[in-house]
């Protein structure tokens, strides 16, 4: 692996390749599509959490004259109520239909259960209230811990506890039980002089990406089908359109538009089939497009959950063993983030005698979504409050505690695999020696509570399967064509790591995000996996074609491609004492035509991402608000290929997390229906909340990329949670427990109201 | 022979043994060859001959990403964990 000062690219920060059409708005998005004879699609939702339906009529709408089709799940295939295997993911295909267009039963407020399309929105959305449901209102649960109860009311009668292979006796709600257990817990309780035991919560949160989802579909004559949409990866809605629609998926085109936001939320499809089923039965185009209503009620919100943690430790702050149960909201459909989420509660520590229990329980929520390390913010919200109150009680510097504690190289996981060359300490490190956490805090200034708090937070990133086709046209300039959807500057750091092979400048290469037909296939831009995953993909390309320009270049010359040498962007070669060299660009001319390379890469080797967090704020005492301060992030993430991109996913992180922690949370009624389903009442952070956020860029180079790249878009969402927490709990002097920290639950736990 | 850390949630199956030596050059000779010691335990892992879609596998500290066709070696660490995804 080349040092820092070989790098020509990497570590530079170029304007990124979108930035002028987004900033001007020529960035197409997928609201911008439009055809002159398009027709409308609206979706009717369930006004009830839990209700089975009886009948649906739809003979009033009908006979609306702009109304051109309305559908129900009677017109969705049937599908098999089995698990299968969905791209880079695993689904029951029953579940996933059921889900689009509800069959026998509505399981939250919000769940489609007919469409219509017509020619324009507005009758689109008269016709909706024409269909007539007879429903028999059932009682809803909305409470993990009540949905566990034997009593509790069914969601699904079908359904079994599924625990590593075999059935549970677990309550119809339970789908999943999971557990990572290895050495001797009971000994290593015994061997603590202190532990700590406490109970936390956390609510049901959503993404809020600012575009909401959106899709247009088109039918033709020779049964293709295509559908312009905003995803976070266009082959994972191609595969789940196949399986929805039981067509071929070499029937169906995606073309993936830019995108507002995804975070996790955009994996998942909810109104692209129905787009899809409208336009086969009209063999029209159909339009549809969510109000924010509907996003907060009928798409995947980030599961809320309750948590249990007993941590023990001895007086040197050596923790001797931990434990901990997690319930998840896997919403009304199985698959929460509760595994990853039992995965990452301890992943920061050596941990000897240790046992994690997770649980997935369904109930009448929309069924919950990835977010950003989904479920690691919620489980570190649990441990790292814990580890706080440890260090609180045994004195001890928090940062101490995790030096002494922290995870290495050749130490074992959770769950048994061994870690690869890791960054943590080398966060903890940055952190203890930063100048925020040198300085003291005032604790009392002007009557109001100042606290600080310290977090670290795990996510163990991923790899998966990515295309790149490289391009090389007469002029020297690169055409590079990939499938992963650019949210966050991938376009960017994509285009950097073929441009280093290639001893190119970023703006030599034109990158170019295409659709399903295009390119080869390409796993969704999440779990941290696209600048490592098709940044690999793209060296390889772009190693293919420096191979066939020494091949063009020998050919020239005349001589051997081994004696061609490339350095810089320049070939090299001696004949007959004579010193040879051709530009990049000089070969590309002579190259006599495009000169194409393609490769599809799957690598393993991602490489874990660690981050510590310290957070300065002020508590006022007589409202119960918080306000941060300071915030200081500081994250390993291998080597930053464009570091401003890599920044900006960190503080992107943080601000999310403010919302989680003071903020965000959905409301619901005893009925089931959530109460503040838009952006006046569901209070996301904006710039008025935030701080100046500071972020330090850790290079603990990932020995599984050839640069070293590690994911980072995920962590830095992990620790803010437990860091503004215990920064509260350390300012009013009272543990907090419960998220969101609102102004009415800090005044609850002064004791002031 | 490769050394099969056994979940706790299976080991019922092995008597409370926690990990278990195991014959094998591939994940699909290892479960064979461990059903074989301890009944029961490729229907925990698998359908019918593909891994449980719930489940993934580390060889060491690496996600496997071949299945029942993953090579293993005499020293290998084998670990069957629940599977995750991220966002």
């Amino acid at each position: 692996m080349p040092e820092d000062k070989e790098f020509k690219v990497i570590g530079t920060r170029p304007i990124r390749h979108d930035g002028i059409d987004k900033v001007t708005g020529r960035a197409a998005y997928g609201a911008d599509i439009h055809f002159p004879d398009m027709l409308h699609g609206k979706v009717l939702r369930s006004p009830y959490a839990h209700a089975r339906i009886k009948s649906i009529d739809i003979s009033k709408a009908s006979s609306h004259p702009a109304v051109k089709c309305i559908i129900t799940s009677d017109d969705l295939p049937l599908v098999e109520d089995t698990i299968t295997e969905l791209g880079e993911t695993v689904i029951n295909l029953k579940y996933l239909s059921d889900n689009i267009l509800a069959s026998d039963k509505a399981l939250y407020k919000g769940h489609p259960v007919a469409a219509v399309a017509a020619t324009d929105p507005y009758a689109a959305e008269e016709a909706i209230n024409m269909i007539e449901v007879d429903y028999e209102i059932l009682e809803p649960v909305l409470d993990v811990r009540q949905a566990m109860e034997p009593d509790a009311p069914v969601l699904h009668e079908s359904l079994k506890t599924e625990s590593m292979g075999k059935g549970e006796d677990q309550s119809q709600n339970v789908a999943s039980h999971s557990q990572r257990k290895h050495g001797d817990l009971e000994a290593g309780f015994a061997a603590a002089d202190i532990i700590v035991e406490r109970d936390f919560s956390t609510a049901t949160i959503h993404q809020g990406y600012i575009e909401t989802h959106n899709a247009t579909a088109q039918y033709n004559e020779d049964g293709e089908l295509t559908v312009w949409c905003s995803t976070q990866g266009a082959f994972g809605v191609r595969d789940q359109l196949s399986k929805i629609l039981k067509m071929p998926v070499s029937k169906i085109k995606v073309v993936p538009m830019e995108i507002g936001g995804g975070f996790g939320g955009k994996v998942q499809v909810y109104i692209k089939p129905i787009a899809a089923l409208l336009a086969m039965k009209t063999r029209k185009p159909v339009k549809m497009t969510m109000t924010r209503t509907e996003v907060f009620e009928g798409t995947g919100p980030a599961p809320g959950s309750y948590i249990r943690v007993k941590l023990g430790a001895d007086k040197t702050g050596k923790i001797t063993a931990a434990e901990a149960h997690l319930i998840f909201e896997a919403g009304a459909y199985p698959g929460s983030a509760v595994g990853a989420g039992s995965l990452c509660i301890f992943a920061p520590y050596k941990i000897d005698n240790l046992q994690i229990d997770g649980y997935d329980v369904v109930l009448n929520k929309p069924k919950s979504s990835a977010y950003r390390a989904p479920g690691a913010p919620n489980a570190c919200f649990a441990s790292e409050c814990v580890i706080d109150e440890i260090c609180q009680k045994l004195d001890m510097d928090p940062i101490k505690f995790r030096l002494i504690n922290g995870a290495k190289e050749g130490d074992r996981r959770c769950d048994g695999p061994i870690y690869p060359k890791i960054g943590y300490l080398e966060t903890v490190e940055a952190a203890q020696q930063h100048g925020h956490y040198a300085e003291s805090i005032d604790k009392t200034p002007n009557g109001k509570l100042r606290g600080r708090g310290v977090a670290s937070g795990f996510w163990m990133n991923g790899g998966g399967r990515s295309s790149v086709t490289i391009n090389v046209n007469a002029d020297g300039r690169i055409n590079l064509i990939e499938g992963s959807t650019d949210i966050g500057g991938t376009r960017a750091s994509i285009a950097m790591q073929a441009a280093e092979v290639l001893g190119l400048s970023s703006e030599d290469i034109m990158p170019a995000v295409v659709d399903t037909d295009s390119v080869g296939y390409t796993g969704v831009t999440g779990g941290s996996r696209t600048t490592f995953a098709t940044g690999i993909a793209a060296i390889n390309a772009a190693e293919n074609i420096r191979a066939q320009m020494i091949g063009v270049v020998a050919n020239h010359w005349e001589l051997k491609p081994s004696d061609v040498k490339f350095k810089d962007g320049t070939f090299l070669a001696q004949k007959n004492g004579e010193e040879l060299q051709m530009t990049f660009k000089e070969v590309a001319a002579v190259a006599g035509g495009p000169l194409v390379g393609s490769v599809t890469a799957s690598p393993g080797g991602a490489g874990n991402g660690f981050a510590t967090h310290i957070v300065d704020l002020e508590v006022d005492s007589e409202t119960g608000k918080v306000d941060i301060l300071r915030y200081t992030a500081i994250q390993d993430v291998g080597r930053a290929i464009h570091p401003s991109y890599a920044e900006g996913q960190v503080e992107g992180g943080v601000a999310q997390g403010v919302g989680w922690a003071l903020s965000e949370g959905y409301l619901y009624n005893d009925e089931g229906h959530m109460t503040n389903a838009s952006f006046l009442d569901y209070r996301m952070p904006t710039s008025y909340d935030l701080p100046s956020i500071e972020t330090v860029l850790v290079e603990v180079p990932n020995p599984g990329h050839p640069y070293g790249v590690r994911g980072a878009g995920e962590v830095p969402l992990v620790p803010p949670l437990a860091a503004i927490a215990n920064a509260v709990s350390r300012a009013i002097g009272v543990r907090m427990t419960e998220l969101p920290m609102s102004p009415d639950r800090v005044l609850e736990a002064m004791g002031s109201i | 022979m490769a050394l099969v850390s056994v979940p706790s949630l299976m080991q019922d199956l092995t008597a409370g043994q926690d990990q278990v030596n195991i014959e094998g050059e591939t994940i699909r000779e290892i479960i064979l060859n461990f059903d074989k010691v301890f009944p029961g335990v490729k229907d925990r892992l698998c359908d019918g001959d593909r891994i449980k879609p719930f489940i993934a596998v580390y060889i060491g500290s690496e996600l496997s990403q071949a299945g029942m066709r993953e090579l293993v070696s005499p020293d290998s660490e084998i670990h069957f964990v629940p599977a995750i995804s991220g966002g």
